[in-house]
C-alpha cells in the first residue's frame, strides 16, 4: 500500500525523508520533507520522542542516512534504554557512527545571566555531531527546555528563528518535538518558526480507553491526508493505519469459496460466497455462529489457503475445544500453520487499536480468509463503531480477503444489525431461533447475497458432531415443520403410510386365499372327471374285449356248426 | 556564601568563547578585570574556543556563548553572557568583596533568590 502510494506521487514533487513507519510514509505520500524542519507536537506521553528516535534509527538502518539526536530531556543512557525495549541496537549503531546522540543539559539552577549572550555553545555542539557521523536526519527533542533554562525570552526566540535557518542551509531532514499547549499547538509557539511540516500527535481517554492517533496538520508543497489517523506503540514500534485510504477500486471475481457448510452452498446460487466477498452471519446466542465461522476457517485451511480467525470474546483454545465438540477440528491447522487464531477482549483496546491491530496482523500473515467473531463485541457510540467497521471491511475487501463476520443480534431486534451493518455485506446469513411446541429449533436463510440467486427457504439446522448439518425441509399439507413437530409430522405420514400398506396385504392375502381355495376345487373337479373319464375309458375296453371274445366265439361256433353241417 | 575570599581558596574558571567576535573579546577583559581585582594570584582561567574545540562544549554541556565555569571551589556554577554586570558574576562566583561583605544584587528586593543549592 506504502508503495503504491508512493508511485502516485506526483513527479517533481517536494524530495521527502521517508520515515520507514508504515502508514506514515503512505499517509504524507511518502514521508517527511526532505532538508527542512518538521514540528511534531503533543501533550506528555504521546509518544513523541519515540517518533524522533523511530525516524533516526530507520534513517541509519533502512535509508543509510545517518541521524543526530540532541536530547534535552533524556541521558544517552535513558535513550538506549528506551529504545531498545522496541527492539533498537542504539549503542551499536553509535559505535558504527550512524548515529549521534548529545544530552543537553539545562539545567536552571546552575546558570546565572550576566550581559549579552548567544546560543552558539548549542550550534557548535550540533554542527559537531552532525559532522561526526555525515549526519542527514537530526531530531531535537525537547528544545522546549531551553526556555525553562534561560530567562531571555527575546533572545531565545532570535535564537530559534536562526536555528531552523541553519538547519535548513545545512541541508538536514530535522524533527523538533514540543509540548502541546493550550489552545495552541506548542505551549511556545513553536510553530511559528517551523512552517513546512506539523504532526500533531493525540493520546485520547473515551471511556476509559485510550487511543492515540496522528494529524498531519499542514505540510507545505505536498499532498497529504487529512484525517486522524490511528497509531499503535508496541514492541515492534510505531505504525500508522492509513484507514481511508481504502477505497471502492477492488476487483471483482466469480470464483466462489465454500462455505464449509454443504447445505448452506446449496442455497447458494453461485455455490459458496464469492472470493473477496463480506459475508455476515447474525443469530441469536446460541445459534452457532462460532460453529459458522469455525467451518469457514476449516474449510479454508483444508483447502490450503491462509485463514485468519479474530475472537473477541474466547480465546483461541478455546474456539478449538468449543468447535471440536461438533466435529470441527481447527487444531491440525494451526499446527501446520495455514490458520492462525487471535485472541483480543474488546475492552483491551480502542476500537482504532483494534483496526490497527487487526490491518498489523493481517498484513504480515497475509490470509486470503478472515473470520471476525463477532463484530458485535466491539461496544462504543455506535458511529464511530460504525466507521471503524466499514473501514475494516473496505480493508479486507481492498486486499481481496473473503471475510466472514458474526454478529449476536438481541432479541425482538431480529433482522436489524446493531451497526447498520448490512450495507457493507455482500451475504448475509440469518440464524433464527424457531419457537413452537415448547421447544426451540434452528433454522436458517439467506437473507441476500449479491449477484447470485439464493434459496428463499428457512432450513433447519441441527449442530451433529460432524458439525452442521441441514435438514431437508419439510413442507407438506401443514405448512413448514420443524424439530419435534416435523418429527410428528413425519411419523404420521409413515403410520398412515403403513396402515395404508396393511391394508393392501390384507386384501391382497384374502384374494391370494380365495384364489388358493378356487384353485383347490378347480383341481378337484379335474380330478374326478380325470377319473370319471379314466372309469368311461375302462368300460369303453371292457366292451371291446367283449365285442372281440363274442367275435372269437361266433367264429367258434360257425366253425363248429359248419362241420356239423 | 562560602568564606572563600578569606580562606584564600583557588578559583579554577573556564570561559568557553567563539573565536574572537566582539562579544567574546568583551567576556575575557570583563572576567579578567574581575578576577584580577578579587582573586589576585590565586585564580587559574582557561579561555576554550568552541569552535575549535567542539567536543570540549559538549563534554562541559556548554549551550551559551559566551559561558563562563566555575569548576573550584565547588558547587560547580555556570554564568552566561558577556559578563558585563560584574557584580553579578561575582555574587555568581561566590566571590565575596575585600571589604568581607559578600555582594548580593538582590539585596534591595530582600536578598538572594532561593535557587541557590
Amino acid at each position: 500500500m506504502t508503495a503504491q502510494n508512493l508511485d502516485h506521487a506526483p513527479a517533481g514533487a517536494l524530495p521527502k525523508a521517508r520515515t520507514g513507519i508504515a502508514g506514515l510514509d503512505a499517509v504524507t505520500f511518502g514521508g517527511l520533507p526532505a532538508g527542512r524542519p518538521t514540528l511534531i507536537c503533543g501533550a506528555a506521553g504521546c509518544g513523541k520522542s519515540l517518533f524522533g528516535a523511530t525516524f533516526l534509527v530507520n534513517g541509519a538502518t533502512l535509508f543509510d542516512e545517518p541521524g543526530v539526536l540532541m536530547s534535552f530531556e533524556e541521558t544517552d543512557r535513558d535513550i538506549a534504554a528506551n529504545v531498545a525495549s522496541l527492539g533498537y541496537d542504539v549503542a551499536g549503531l553509535v559505535a558504527a557512527k550512524k548515529l549521534a546522540i548529545d544530552y543537553v543539559r539545562v539545567e536552571r539552577s546552575e546558570i546565572a545571566e550576566s550581559g549579552e549572550y548567544d546560543l552558539e555553545g548549542l550550534f557548535v555542539r550540533l554542527a559537531y555531531a552532525i559532522d561526526e557521523v555525515g549526519a542527514k536526519r537530526v531530531v531535537l527533542d525537547t528544545l522546549e527546555a531551553l526556555f525553562a533554562g534561560l530567562d531571555d525570552e527575546s533572545l531565545l526566540r532570535s535564537e530559534l528563528r536562526r536555528l531552523f535557518a541553519w538547519l535548513k542551509e545545512r541541508g538536514v531532514t530535522a524533527v523538533i518535538t514540543a509540548e502541546r499547549g493550550d489552545g495552541a499547538l506548542t505551549r511556545r509557539g513553536l510553530e511559528e518558526y517551523v512552517s513546512d511540516c506539523v504532526i500533531l500527535l493525540d493520546n485520547r481517554v473515551a471511556d476509559q480507553i485510550t487511543t492515540r492517533s496522528l494529524r498531519i496538520v499542514k505540510y507545505r508543497g505536498s499532498a497529504h491526508g487529512t484525517n486522524e489517523y490511528p497509531f499503535l506503540i508496541d514492541s515492534e514500534g510505531i505504525s500508522v493505519l492509513p484507514v481511508t485510504t481504502a477505497g471502492l477500486a477492488h476487483d471483482t471475481t466469480l470464483d466462489t469459496v465454500s462455505s464449509g457448510i454443504a447445505g448452506l452452498d446449496a442455497m447458494l446460487g453461485a455455490g459458496g460466497f464469492y472470493r473477496g466477498a463480506s459475508v455476515l452471519v447474525t443469530g441469536g446466542s446460541g445459534t452457532g455462529k462460532t460453529i459458522f465461522g469455525a467451518h469457514f476457517a476449516a474449510a479454508a485451511s483444508a483447502r490450503g489457503e491462509r485463514c485468519m480467525l479474530f475472537g473477541l470474546e474466547e480465546s483461541p483454545s478455546q474456539i478449538i475445544r468449543n468447535v471440536r465438540s461438533v466435529g470441527v477440528d481447527l487444531a491440525p491447522h494451526v499446527e501446520s500453520g495455514v490458520l492462525k487464531l487471535s485472541s483480543a477482549r474488546p475492552s483491551l483496546y480502542g476500537l482504532e487499536m483494534h483496526l490497527t491491530l487487526m490491518y498489523r496482523a493481517i498484513e504480515s500473515f497475509k490470509p486470503s480468509v478472515v473470520v471476525v467473531d463477532p463484530i458485535s463485541a466491539f461496544r462504543g457510540p455506535s458511529t464511530e463503531v460504525h466507521s471503524m467497521l466499514l473501514r475494516m471491511v473496505d480493508l479486507l475487501k481492498a486486499w481481496g480477503i473473503t471475510a466472514l463476520f458474526t454478529n449476536l443480534t438481541s432479541p425482538g431486534r431480529d433482522d436489524a444489525t446493531d451497526h447498520g451493518l448490512s450495507s457493507l455485506m455482500d451475504t448475509w446469513i440469518g440464524l433464527h431461533d424457531l419457537e413452537s411446541n415448547g421447544e426451540r429449533n434452528r433454522g436458517l436463510f439467506v437473507l441476500k447475497s449479491r449477484g447470485m440467486s439464493h434459496s428463499n427457504q428457512i432450513r433447519e439446522y441441527v449442530l451433529t458432531s460432524q458439525g452442521v448439518r441441514l435438514i431437508e425441509p419439510y413442507i407438506g399439507s401443514a405448512g413448514v415443520l420443524t424439530g419435534t413437530a416435523r418429527l410428528t409430522q413425519e411419523a404420521q405420514e409413515r403410520a398412515d403410510h403403513t396402515a395404508r400398506r396393511q391394508q393392501v396385504e390384507k386384501r391382497l392375502r384374502k384374494h391370494q386365499v380365495k384364489r388358493d381355495s378356487a384353485e383347490r376345487q378347480m383341481a378337484e373337479t379335474r380330478a374326478a372327471l380325470d377319473a370319471e373319464a379314466a372309469e368311461i375309458q375302462r368300460l369303453a375296453d371292457e366292451a371291446e374285449q367283449r365285442e372281440q371274445d363274442r367275435e372269437a366265439d361266433r367264429a367258434a361256433l360257425s366253425i363248429a356248426r359248419g362241420a356239423a353241417e | 556564601m562560602t568564606d572563600a575570599a578569606q580562606s584564600g581558596e583557588r578559583y579554577v574558571l573556564r570561559l568557553f568563547v567563539t573565536g574572537s567576535t566582539p562579544r567574546s573579546v568583551r567576556a575575557i577583559e570583563n572576567l579578567r578585570a574581575i578576577c584580577e581585582a578579587e582573586l589576585p594570584g590565586r585564580y587559574e582561567l582557561e579561555v576554550v574556543d568552541v569552535y575549535l574545540h567542539p567536543e570540549a562544549a559538549k563534554e562541559n554541556q556548554v549551550i551559551a556563548a559566551p559561558t563562563l565555569l566555575k569548576l573550584l571551589p565547588t558547587p560547580v556554577r555556570r554564568v552566561i553572557g558577556d559578563l558585563t554586570d560584574h557584580d553579578r558574576v561575582r555574587y555568581s562566583l561566590d566571590i565575596v568583596k575585600n571589604d568581607g561583605t559578600a555582594q548580593d544584587p538582590f539585596a534591595s528586593f530582600g536578598g538572594a533568590p532561593s535557587d541557590k543549592p
